[in-house]
């Protein structure tokens, strides 16, 4: 017992050291796996108050650029609302719009990343926004991530520039369907594998959300083929595609929450 | 000890805040950022208390991976360096670390750059080997060292310049 005691004295620096190491090791595996159960993260009172803050200050500085990206939206929309023939007549019941399936919700981007490998974003919502995990963020131009953890009032944001993250994407035209992974290189281009060899496509054609994985609706724009080449086994295609967003410069965001989620989910148990 | 004290708890509540709100968002070249906060580590007063300084760069660390949510690797590769550092001290100022002696203001410019060099550039390659974790991406990961290293190094040294002649 004495000699243990003695051990431990002698070596306690080396100990420390181990110990402390180990349990940076552990938490650095955790945070390489999906949606594993994480302690330390961007998404509390603290830390979230602190990009605040910052975020508060930064923000004048891309002022005119998010205005402009804005602004094409509502052009966007209203040429959408002018040109649909909306009826206005209040006795007329729309029966569709009462049950809708997706809410939205608007945040901000206080925080940022993208030169990692795996990039995680933080926003101003939260818990009280009642936001949970595995909501869908996007912007105007396309996708941005999955919600990951939250709290009160912030919440991280799975970026699709994130080596673990993989969202169910289609090509426009046919329909056919892979899931978008991303390399870890530029923040430009990401890559949608697991299409099937007998698909048609050409470079510059769009590539959408498939809304088979009940976080994104179907059709959300996500970016244009750059370049493709086979995979290994010459089963499949490999595509580069070229982001709508520029994920370095994102401010304004929306969150899609699927109000049928947990019924779709019940059923693929 | 007590001015002491307090001058480290504000250096790192400093360090860390400037790491956070500036340095990560340079992205020079698209992915290169310095992480200054190793000075903390780098400057810590010599004494002979390691348990100290190994547990406090634990803190420091995890601080940091809190705010980039990178799990656990600014945390490793702090701990790494703090528990490296003696070993390193004696290496580059030799004589001066067997008495205890060593002031980072006063020691001799050529050995404090070795010094910083080699540490940084431990924290780097360990740093972004586990934020990469992958061997297949062992060039990428050598890449961001070089790049980063260069960066942190060029920013201690003029950040240890400046400050150490203001308390001469």
């Amino acid at each position: 017992m004495q000699q243990i005691i003695n051990f431990i004295i002698r070596n306690k620096n080396f100990l420390l050291f181990l110990l402390l190491f180990t349990i940076s090791i552990i938490f650095t595996i955790q945070s390489h796996s999906y949606h594993k159960s994480k302690f330390i993260n961007s998404a509390n009172f603290l830390s979230g108050g602190v990009y605040n803050s910052v975020n508060n200050i930064s923000n004048y500085l891309s002022l005119k650029s998010q205005n402009e990206l804005l602004k094409e939206e509502n052009n966007r929309l209203r040429s959408l609302l002018f040109n649909n023939n909306i009826s206005t007549d209040s006795t007329f019941l729309d029966t569709i719009s009462y049950d809708k399936q997706y809410k939205f919700y608007t945040a901000e981007v206080i925080k940022n990343s993208y030169s990692k490998t795996d990039n995680i974003l933080t926003i101003n919502r939260g818990r009280n926004d009642s936001i949970k995990q595995d909501f869908g963020v996007i912007t105007s131009r396309g996708i941005v991530g999955i919600i990951d953890k939250t709290s009160n009032r912030f919440a991280t944001v799975i970026s699709i520039l994130n080596t673990t993250s993989s969202i169910s994407a289609e090509l426009k035209n046919s329909g056919h369907y892979g899931s978008l992974n991303w390399n870890g290189e530029t923040p430009e281009i990401i890559q949608l594998t697991d299409i099937p060899i007998n698909a048609i496509f050409q470079q510059g054609d769009t590539i959408v959300t498939s809304g088979k994985s009940s976080i994104f609706p179907k059709n959300i724009n996500i970016g244009t083929i750059e370049g493709f080449k086979k995979d290994v086994a010459e089963n499949y295609y490999e595509i580069n595609v070229k982001l709508f967003n520029d994920m370095t410069n994102l401010e304004h965001v929306y969150i899609i929450e699927n109000i049928d989620k947990a019924e779709i989910n019940s059923l693929n148990e | 000890m007590n001015s002491v004290l307090t001058k480290n708890i504000i250096n790192f509540l400093v360090l860390v805040l400037v790491q956070v709100a500036i340095f990560n968002n340079i992205n020079f070249l698209g992915y290169i950022n310095p992480y200054v906060y190793v000075l903390f580590i780098l400057f810590f007063p010599v004494k002979n208390n390691r348990l100290q300084i190994i547990g406090v760069s634990f803190l420091l660390g995890l601080t940091i991976d809190m705010f980039l949510d990178t799990g656990g690797i600014h945390a490793a590769a702090s701990v790494f360096i703090a528990y490296l550092r003696p070993a390193i001290l004696k290496s580059s100022f030799g004589m001066m670390y067997e008495h205890q002696t060593v002031k980072f203001n006063t020691v001799d410019f050529g050995s404090k750059i070795t010094y910083i060099i080699i540490l940084v550039a431990v924290h780097h390659l360990i740093l972004f080997s586990l934020e990469i974790f992958s061997i297949s991406k062992i060039l990428l990961i050598l890449q961001k060292t070089l790049f980063s290293s260069i960066f942190t190094i060029l920013l201690s040294v003029i950040i240890s310049i400046i400050f150490s002649s203001k308390t001469k």
